[in-house]
Order: structure tokens, then C-alpha cells, then sequence
């Protein structure tokens, strides 16, 4: 039984390696990140900018915007993305206004 | 059933009046369409605003800056009846330019209409690095801003549920999924649905948006009034980003910054279009640059109720004596005066508001 998280792995693909906050972590192969990271145990994917209160995948279908993750500079919606080898992934540090630069 | 009036139209217009009927005492039903009628009151941009309205008729302008100062007040007598808070900020607001000759421009109307208002029409004229003091995260493009004391913003769904459970509480009857079909008067008001409910009333107020388009002739009104369709979009939750609101964007009190707005004659259609949606976050990302960073949530499209000349209609029926037509492009800047002051002009009361030069008679129809 899995002490660290209270979600079971469907996927039996291959695993890959991926940084979140720059700690590694391997996660199956084309899953779906959100998931993924779920069942890695992390559960608190960003503080809300507003009242700064943890959260995390909600709807798991692009609607509630309360899993975004920082991938390459932006943030993304992790229940939209699929795991892929290298991906770097920050969860966004306490309230920012988006880097204006592109 | 019978009440003392029957409201056509459950919107903020339709529910400001309601409120301000009830609270005097009036037995008020309601009713109200569904889901799949165009509804202003869940598609706006939420604005209270003054600034650019009535530049043709000091009157509006006067009246929007009637309502836009019983706001706060109507607001929190809200929240205190219902337990919903209806968040609102009126700190002022900008008119965002681009160029110099349309900021100055802008600047020769306003001073005309000040004159006009007897002075009361507070605004500066803020240059780049002025406004840029006020709003750190304004772009290079914008040359200044008019920064108009008296506007600001509200949360307008809030304002909605708010005024929707007081008319409950207060005892206003609101019948849903409705459609009125027929209006009569025999003797009193008879108002028939489409499943053949039939109300009874001694006053009816049309307040249907554009529903009134159709009903309205049929009790006497010209109802001169068409759709014009607006898209708006909603960012993520942002942290602090926009400290004013302007007709480009708002940051809501829940965080997200809601961008506007299209102005498009497309009739009876309320959807998105690729090319709009692009105009509108390539507007609001040269107002903020910032915003090229952040993911857009939803983009949604509704229809503003207008007349030929953008201004409100109150007009009581000739041909149905007690029969009201209320019907206005800016139902939440105007819904304080609509609740407080709107029921004296249906009551016919002495201290009512002189609303002629918002009766349907300005309209040339020869």
C-alpha cells in the first residue's frame, strides 16, 4: 500500500525523468501530468494569488485552472499536459505578476 | 395570481425594480426567461461607470452620476439582507489612450459636459509617467489616461444573486423559464405566459432586454432598441496586477482581469469569434504587457440592449396607461437608481425623478 499517496497508478508505461522545483522525479511516459504528479504524492500544485491558500487538481479537464504549473516560463494547466522526458517543472513561488517579458 | 405589478424580465434591471417596488410595500411577481435567453445581467463587463456617458445629454450623465453615488450604499443594504456581499470599488477609473489627439480629443468633450454638469465632473489628466505611478504595469503605448473620480467596478453576478435572493426574502414572487407570450388589459393587467399561466396585475413593467423587442410594440411602445454584440475574456487569478478599472480591462475582486469589449452589429448572435478574441488580448496586452504571460480562462459573448442613441428609455404607455417600459444599456451602473428612485416615477409619487427626457418621444418615427 502506497503510504504517500492516496491515488493508484493506472499506467504501466515507462518511466522518464522529470524535475519538479528541480528535484528529480520519474513519472510514467505520456500520462497525464496532473495524475502523474498526484500519485507522486504532490498534492499542492500553487498557492492561489489572491488569498494565498494551497491548491490542486480539481476538475482534471481544463476547466478549473487550480492545477497551473510553470512550464518553460508559462503557466499551464498540468491536467492538460502529458509527461515527457525533461520536462522542468516549477510550481509558481508566492503571488507574481507574469514576467512581461517574451 | 395577482400582485400589484408584474415585472417582465428576472435581469438586474428587472430585479432593481422589483427590489425598490417591494421594499415600498408593493406586492411584485417577477418573471423571468432561461437559459437559452439572452441575458445582459450574466454577460457584462461590470462597470459603474461615469466617464464619456451623456456627452450628448447632460441628463444621462447626471443620472448615471445619481446612481453611481447611492451605489455603495444600495450595495451594502444588500449584503446586510441577504448575507451575499456585493464587492464593489469606486476609486475612480481610466479611459485608456493610445495617441495624444484622441486623449485630447476626449479632454475638449469633457470640459464642454463639465460646464454642462456645473462643474460636478471630477477628472485628471494623467500623462505616461503619471499614470504609470498609478498603474505600474501600464505599456509604453499608452500616452495617458482621463482618470474619472466617480467611476469604478462591481462584481455583477454577485449584484444578481444578491438582488435575486432579497426579492425572495422580501416576498417578491420570481417565476423561471417564462416566456410571456401576451399582454392584456381588459380591466386590469393580464400577462399570459407560453404554458398558460395567466397573471393579474394593476402595473406591469417590460424590462426584458431585448425581449422587449417583440413585446413591446404589442403594448404600445416603439421599443426602438437593438442587439449589439460584446466579447469579453477572463484571465486566470492574478495577484495585484491593475489598481483601476477602464472599458480595456479590470482586475475582479476574485483576481481574475476581465478584458473588453467588442462592439459589433451582428444581431442576434452571442458567440466568439477567433479574430475578436485576438483583437481584444492584443489590446489589452498593449495596455499591459504583462498579460502576454497570462492564460486566458474563458472568453464569453453577450448582447447589449441599446437604443438609437444609447440612452435609457422609461416610458409609460399610451395605449396601456400603467404600463412601463424600463429598458437601458447600463443596468448595473444604474441599478441603484433603478431600486431607490425608478418605484417614485411608477408610484407617480411627488418627489419622483423627471425622467422625460429619457421618454421614447426623442426618437423621430415619422
Amino acid at each position: 500500500m502506497k503510504t504517500a499517496s492516496t491515488f493508484r497508478e493506472l499506467t504501466r508505461e515507462p518511466r522518464v525523468e522529470v524535475t519538479l522545483d528541480g528535484e528529480k522525479l520519474c513519472l510514467p511516459d505520456g500520462a497525464n501530468l496532473a495524475a502523474a504528479l498526484l500519485v507522486a504524492g504532490v498534492t499542492t500544485f500553487r498557492k492561489t494569488p489572491v488569498s494565498d491558500t494551497p491548491r490542486g487538481p480539481f476538475c482534471m479537464m481544463g476547466t478549473c485552472f487550480d492545477c497551473l504549473v510553470e512550464i518553460d516560463g508559462v503557466a499551464r494547466q498540468a491536467c492538460m499536459l502529458n509527461v515527457r522526458a525533461g520536462l522542468a517543472i516549477i510550481r509558481l513561488p508566492d503571488a507574481q505578476v507574469p514576467n512581461a517579458e517574451t | 395570481m395577482e400582485s400589484d405589478y408584474v415585472i417582465i424580465g428576472g435581469g438586474v434591471v428587472g430585479l432593481s425594480v422589483a427590489w425598490g417596488l417591494l421594499r415600498r410595500g408593493r406586492s411584485v411577481t417577477v418573471i423571468d426567461g432561461d437559459d437559452g435567453s439572452f441575458r445582459a445581467s450574466r454577460g457584462n463587463f461590470g462597470l459603474v461607470w461615469v466617464q464619456s456617458k451623456g456627452m450628448k445629454q447632460p441628463q444621462y450623465a447626471r443620472w448615471s452620476q445619481t446612481s453611481a453615488a447611492m451605489w455603495a450604499d444600495f450595495a451594502a443594504e444588500l449584503g446586510d439582507n441577504t448575507g451575499h456581499t456585493v464587492p464593489l470599488e469606486q476609486k475612480g477609473g481610466y479611459d485608456l489612450h493610445f495617441s495624444e489627439e484622441t486623449l485630447h480629443a476626449t479632454i475638449d468633450t469633457y470640459e464642454t459636459l463639465k460646464t454642462q454638469l456645473d462643474g460636478n465632473y471630477p477628472y485628471d489628466v494623467l500623462g505616461h509617467n503619471a499614470l504609470r505611478k498609478e498603474e505600474p504595469h501600464i505599456g509604453p503605448k499608452v500616452v495617458g489616461a482621463i482618470l474619472h473620480h466617480q467611476d469604478g467596478h462591481a462584481n455583477p453576478l454577485k449584484l444578481l444573486m444578491a438582488l435575486a435572493t432579497d426579492v425572495r426574502k422580501m416576498g417578491g414572487q420570481v417565476l423561471t423559464g417564462q416566456t410571456v407570450v401576451d399582454v392584456a388589459k381588459p380591466d386590469t393587467f393580464r400577462v399570459t405566459c407560453k404554458d398558460g399561466l395567466t397573471l393579474c396585475a394593476d402595473k406591469v413593467v417590460l424590462s426584458a432586454g431585448l425581449g422587449a423587442m417583440q413585446l413591446g410594440p404589442r403594448m404600445g411602445f416603439k421599443a426602438p432598441i437593438r442587439p449589439q454584440r460584446g466579447q469579453v475574456l477572463i484571465t486566470e487569478k492574478l495577484p495585484k496586477l491593475i489598481n483601476r478599472p477602464s472599458l480595456i480591462a479590470r482586475q475582479v475582486d476574485e483576481g481574475g482581469i476581465q478584458i473588453g469589449a467588442t462592439n459589433e452589429e451582428v444581431g442576434m448572435d452571442d458567440r466568439v469569434t477567433q479574430p475578436a478574441v485576438s483583437a481584444l488580448a492584443g489590446e489589452a496586452i498593449a495596455a499591459y504587457p504583462a498579460l502576454a504571460r497570462a492564460q486566458l480562462v474563458r472568453s464569453w459573448g453577450a448582447l447589449r440592449v441599446l437604443s438609437p442613441d444609447g440612452l435609457p428609455i422609461y416610458q409609460e404607455s399610451a395605449d396601456m396607461p400603467g404600463a412601463y417600459l424600463v429598458t437601458c444599456h447600463s443596468g448595473i451602473t444604474l441599478a441603484a437608481a433603478h431600486a431607490r428612485l425608478l418605484p417614485d416615477w411608477l408610484e407617480r409619487a411627488d418627489i419622483a425623478p423627471n425622467l422625460e427626457v429619457f421618454s421614447e418621444n426623442r426618437f423621430d418615427f415619422s
